[in-house]
């Protein structure tokens, strides 16, 4: 029997000919990544060990993007431990407030990540980068502090299940709404311990965005990873990563085999998928946004580590182009990195944005963990583009979060309630 | 070990946002997340909860979030142990790696109340609910986890991996 992309990626990291799902591995890592919140934690627990130094001080990420710009005192203490950390060790890449971007979003865009790179962070999103076809995870702060100083990590070579996507998705379904759709099948553990290989022609059609925000959103089925294969599009978006990053110079290429062993396989026609929502207070609590209509809202997010790039702000403002954001309601942008900020600028679409009436943040996961840029009151009711909706998750556990992919969140914010582009008026294709 | 203590029950999903919300995570002082262990699921946990104390949920305890903050809280606040019908993954590791005691054990996470008596033997993989007077065979960790345990954890695990020069 063969091998899956990812028992290949694990075999290679971990030294081996191959790996079988079940075996424990001591893998070698290629980037080892923390944020302001798991960071500090962490950097205490490597101290408190006696550990002195890191294994490869170019292969740490500190990204201190969760409460910062510092929200209060202790937040800022928090994130000076870490810029303490950062600068005893040498660590090359840690991004400083004005550099720094959503972790998620900024690594694979600075081209850190490489195609069959094993990358393991203090952040459960960190499950992310499988759009790139790496092998990447989400630890705690003892996990990140032990591959600090080790270099590498156990893991268990996970299962896969095989999530085959045929036909052609409508005109306003994302790569967002196949993600939303699919934990709406299986649950929030439906694929507990799970690699999750997205494969099929949806998905091949997919921009390399939009695989970012389904591999993103592995860890709310209880995945360990979310993959996708490398193909010509995966190429394109490493070609054009900075010159002599890790992502131009480095690469190692793998595919899973005809004969790999999945321990589930499961076909999801994609032209049957509509613009979903999941509804408080759990991911898997999908719905038709068509069928919520009812559902008055406060507040919108555009952005996080889930669908803060360029091509989600693209679709956003190909909604709010030449509408206003309706008067009950605050419509707030969470770009993913200052790169794509610019790139917004330059091409028009921060000042469509501004001119419909949003609120445009710096790059920060602030108000998706209800940490600031954002938070609810009691009895408010968002729609967002982030990735959790439980209880307290944005703010008062009386509020309430609805998920939803960046064409439906505008619509929504136009609309005053949930809604879906056509209510709106909105015509594919229209000019951005 | 053997814990002895009152139960305090949940159900399904139980995540890290409620377990300890993001809004106290601007500190990793262990007594101060202690203080707010629980409390966008159950207000009342760190008015109620006895030294020893145990909590049962049922399936996928301690998903979302990576913040190890979570397994901290809650050792912090008194509880002995965790059981549960299944652990979200990173909680699982977070555990271990934290020294929280965790069980798994379907049939009597599905069977416990709040308020029952139960004892935990770790050694003997035995759950016991005294209230009830019924007893259940916890799930064994898988070995490799056992010898993390058995080798004082993670960190000391790998100081042995790292040789002398490091530790």
């Amino acid at each position: 029997m063969g091998s899956t992309i990812t028992e290949k990626i694990l075999a290679r990291a971990g030294g081996l000919d191959e790996v079988k799902p079940g075996q424990i591995i001591e893998a070698k890592v290629d980037l080892v990544l923390a944020n302001d919140i798991t960071a500090p934690l962490g950097i205490a627990e490597f101290e408190k060990a006696g550990f002195t130094k890191v294994f490869d001080p170019a292969r740490i990420a500190l990204v201190p993007d969760h409460f910062t710009p510092n929200k209060d005192i202790k937040a800022a203490g928090q994130a000076k431990k870490m810029r303490e950390f950062a600068r005893k060790h040498k660590i090359v890449n840690y991004f400083e407030v004005g550099r720094v971007g959503i972790e998620h979003v900024l690594l694979p865009d600075t081209g850190m990540v490489a195609p069959g790179d094993v990358v393991i962070g203090a952040d459960s999103h960190t499950c992310t980068y499988g759009a790139v076809a790496a092998f990447s995870t989400g630890v705690g702060s003892t996990d990140f502090a032990a591959a600090m100083a080790w270099g590498h990590v156990w893991l268990r070579v996970p299962e896969t299940y095989k999530f085959v996507y045929s036909g052609t998705p409508g005109p306003w379904v994302t790569g967002k709404d196949l993600m939303l759709h699919t934990i709406g099948l299986i649950g929030v553990d439906g694929a507990l311990y799970q690699a999750m290989e997205f494969t099929g022609p949806a998905i091949e059609a997919l921009s390399m965005d939009e695989r970012f925000s389904m591999c993103n959103m592995a860890i709310e089925a209880g995945g360990k990873s979310g993959i996708v294969g490398f193909d010509e599009k995966t190429t394109r978006y490493l070609q054009s990563r900075p010159e002599g990053s890790r992502a131009r110079t480095v690469s190692h290429l793998f595919a899973s085999d005809r004969d790999a062993g999945y321990a589930k396989v499961l076909e999801i026609d994609a032209s049957a998928v509509q613009p979903t929502v999941s509804k408080p207070h759990l991911p898997s609590n999908t719905a038709a946004a068509a069928d919520c209509a009812d559902i008055a809202i406060d507040q919108v997010i555009i952005g996080s580590c889930t669908n803060g790039r360029l091509h989600d702000l693209h679709q956003a403002a190909g909604i709010l182009k030449g509408k206003k954001v309706h008067p009950d309601v605050r419509c707030i942008i969470l770009p993913g990195t200052q790169d794509v900020c610019l790139e917004a600028i330059a091409d028009g679409t921060m000042q469509t944005l501004i001119e419909a009436g949003c609120a445009f943040s710096t790059p920060t996961c602030g108000a998706c963990l209800g940490g600031h840029m954002g938070v609810l009151a009691e009895g408010e009711r968002a729609v967002a583009t982030t990735n959790r909706n439980f209880v307290g998750r944005m703010g008062h556990t009386g509020a309430e979060v609805y998920l939803a992919s960046p064409y439906v969140a505008a619509a929504s914010a136009i609309a005053g309630h949930i809604a879906t582009p056509e209510e709106v008026g909105a015509v594919k294709g229209g000019s951005r | 070990m053997i814990f002895e203590g009152n139960v305090h029950k949940y159900g399904r999903d139980v995540d890290t946002d409620v377990i300890i919300p993001a809004r106290y995570l601007n500190t990793n002082d262990p007594d101060e997340l202690a203080r707010h262990a629980m409390e966008d699921i159950d207000a009342d946990f760190v008015d109620r909860v006895q030294p020893g104390d145990i909590i049962v949920a049922t399936e996928n305890f301690g998903c979302g979030s990576s913040r190890e903050h979570a397994p901290v809280a809650i050792s912090h606040s008194g509880v002995s142990v965790v059981v549960a019908a299944s652990f979200a993954r990173i909680f699982y590791r977070n555990a271990i790696n934290t020294g929280l005691p965790i069980v798994v054990c379907p049939a009597a996470a599905a069977d416990a109340r709040m308020g029952d008596r139960l004892k935990v033997d770790l050694q003997a993989g035995t759950v016991e609910n005294l209230t009830q007077g019924k007893t259940y065979e916890a799930e064994a960790f898988p070995p490799f986890m056992q010898e993390l345990i058995d080798r004082g954890g993670l960190l000391e695990y790998v100081k042995t991996q790292l040789g002398e020069d490091q530790a």
